[in-house]
């Protein structure tokens, strides 16, 4: 088990999420950072959607009950066991009674504890992630709290995970495939949506301007700051599904960048779609960094999705290999 | 047929496809948005209900997401060009009967007026009703569910009569108690959660709308037939 002994407000069990339940109304939710929660998983030999702690505000303490094999991936947030400094996204073994602490990330915004077996809440419509909104899910439905205590399942059979078993940081594993602005804004690529057009010249200014990300965002979505864009006309949308990534632009003309607790539905008219395959790197964006959208093709979007299906599949491959291989020296 | 298909090339412009009655846009590169561009209404839902239906056999469908005359398709995976998939989206459209489900009949006890119904002045002021009016055009319509969304369990209840529709407020209550009877334009329906609402509260239902222990877990679905019983009239 795993005890709580000291969080913020806002951090939450997720896994993938729920997806299929748009259609009634229900969030997918999941992981902010997935291509983190998948790393952090394959290192602990867990499937990839795992539940696992995601934790956005610091400083964050857990206390292990028994003795677990685990690792701290997405931001890198100089997490120590009893003291000792950890190096992110490698695994280790916690002894019982050994204390986890994360401190605030030097790099992005959310980290994931992710323990061999995986965090063991009852799974709710097929997920184990927290549905903040709907308050159900996760441990019982909201933000963790000193004292809760979290289960961990069976580790998978037959895969006993290892200490000493790291990846290279997708921001340097993936750098082919991923844009680096001159000036520090994060590049986040999207393609044009339904109503891009009708944004007439504020349409250019969306994919030039620098954004800022508002105080006022959070796992359901970020709201830019900036100079304001506006239809030429007034649009009256009827409401419609939407998912994660989607940029709208309320009549304020600041945009809103939907994000993993995304409402399921909209009406704003919708300026462009963020790739899916940068939303890990919006989700470790913090708040009051900058940002500007790469106008991308679907070619583009296909490239780079692929480019980090081959990334993930690599670490599993090889973290499995590397950990028999240790396991049968030991 | 007025087709135009505007594909990315050098400078990549906004993936669309227009024919008469609807419209299919990109939200990302694996969800695409078809819009029927016709009236608000039955018709056209009916037609939204059976392209669902029909996409829903689709090998490489993630998910629908149904809306108010219109529908969301989102795929596994990003295919690997989106022009045949917004043509085949575009197609079911065109080959869509309309259909009319066979939804169930839900009738859900309200208590018009009392302390839930803080925008009933507005709307009577709106409309130039009374309030026992207003409450009584209410519950003597037969409304269908068009699409469930927006919060768990949430059915957007087509019907409404036009003497009280009462568009969505600029500033939304901060915290509208789950159970309020809504109206937000020409739609009502009964709020599923506690919190911020734009909606205009006339009443209040206890019926409990969704439950995600169940395996069934939102209580309305598209079709089903909804009439609101006035157990109480506290005006």
């Amino acid at each position: 088990m795993i005890e709580v002994i000291e969080t913020g407000p806002f951090n939450t069990v997720q896994d993938l999420g729920r997806p299929g339940y748009r259609k009634i109304g229900v969030t997918a939710s999941g992981a902010m950072d997935p291509l983190g929660l998948k790393l952090g998983n394959l290192l602990v030999g867990n499937a990839p959607g795992a539940a696992a702690i995601e934790v956005q505000t610091f400083p964050f303490r857990l206390r292990f009950t028994g003795a677990v094999v685990f690792t701290v991936a997405g931001a890198d947030c100089g997490a120590g066991l009893d003291g000792h400094p950890l190096l992110a996204l490698c695994t280790y073994v916690a002894d019982k009674g050994q204390v986890l602490d994360l401190g605030q990330p030097r790099t992005g915004a959310r980290a994931y504890v992710c323990v061999a077996g995986g965090v063991d809440v009852e799974p709710v419509m097929g997920s184990r992630s927290t549905s903040l909104r709907g308050a159900f899910g996760g441990n019982d439905g909201r933000y963790l709290r000193v004292g809760d205590t979290l289960s961990l399942c069976a580790a998978t059979d037959g895969h006993r995970a290892r200490a000493g078993i790291s990846v290279v940081d997708p921001a340097f594993a993936l750098s082919d495939h991923l844009p680096v602005s001159d000036d520090g804004s994060l590049l986040i690529r999207a393609l044009p949506a339904g109503e891009h057009d009708l944004f007439g010249n504020d349409a250019d200014r969306f994919w030039t301007e620098t954004w800022k990300i508002s105080s006022k965002s959070d796992r359901t979505g970020y709201r830019l700051s900036g100079e304001p864009i506006r239809p030429t006309t007034p649009v009256e949308m009827r409401s419609h599904g939407v998912v994660p990534g989607v940029v709208q632009v309320p009549p304020g003309g600041e945009p809103i960048v939907q994000m993993s607790d995304a409402n399921t539905a909209g009406g704003y008219p919708k300026i462009a779609g963020v790739i899916d395959a940068d939303l890990w790197r919006l989700g470790q964006a913090r708040i009051g960094s900058r940002l500007r959208f790469v106008r991308a093709t679907h070619r583009e979007a296909l490239d780079v999705e692929r480019a980090m299906a081959r990334f993930l599949e690599d670490v599993r491959v090889t973290s499995a290999m590397v950990t028999r291989a240790l396991n049968i020296m030991a | 047929m007025n087709a135009s298909l505007a594909m990315p090339t050098s400078s990549p412009a906004a993936l669309q496809l227009t024919r008469v009655g609807a419209r299919v846009s990109a939200i990302g590169a694996r969800a695409f948005l078809l819009e029927a561009l016709g009236e608000f209404d039955l018709a056209s839902q009916r037609r939204i209900w059976a392209l669902s239906r029909a996409v829903e056999a689709w090998e490489d469908l993630s998910e629908i997401v149904p809306g108010m005359t219109n529908l969301l398709v989102i795929f596994k995976d990003i295919p690997e060009d989106p022009e045949p998939v917004v043509t085949r989206i575009m197609e079911a459209w065109e080959g869509a009967q309309s259909i009319d489900l066979d939804g169930k009949t839900i009738e859900i006890d309200v208590c018009y007026g009392g302390e839930h119904a803080t925008d009933l002045a507005a709307l009577c002021d709106r409309s130039g009703l009374s309030d026992r009016e207003v409450v009584r055009i209410h519950y003597e319509a037969t409304y269908r569910v068009f699409a469930v969304g927006s919060a768990p369990g949430f059915g957007y209840l087509h019907g409404l009569d036009p003497r009280i529709y009462m568009p969505r407020k600029t500033v939304p209550s901060i915290n509208m108690a789950r159970g309020c009877v809504t109206i937000g334009g020409m739609q009502t329906g009964v709020a599923v959660l506690t919190g911020p609402n734009g909606w205009n509260s006339i009443g209040f239902a206890e019926l409990q709308m969704f439950d995600p222990s169940s395996p069934t877990p939102a209580i309305m679905a598209p079709g089903d037939t909804v009439r609101f019983v006035p157990v109480r009239v506290e005006l």
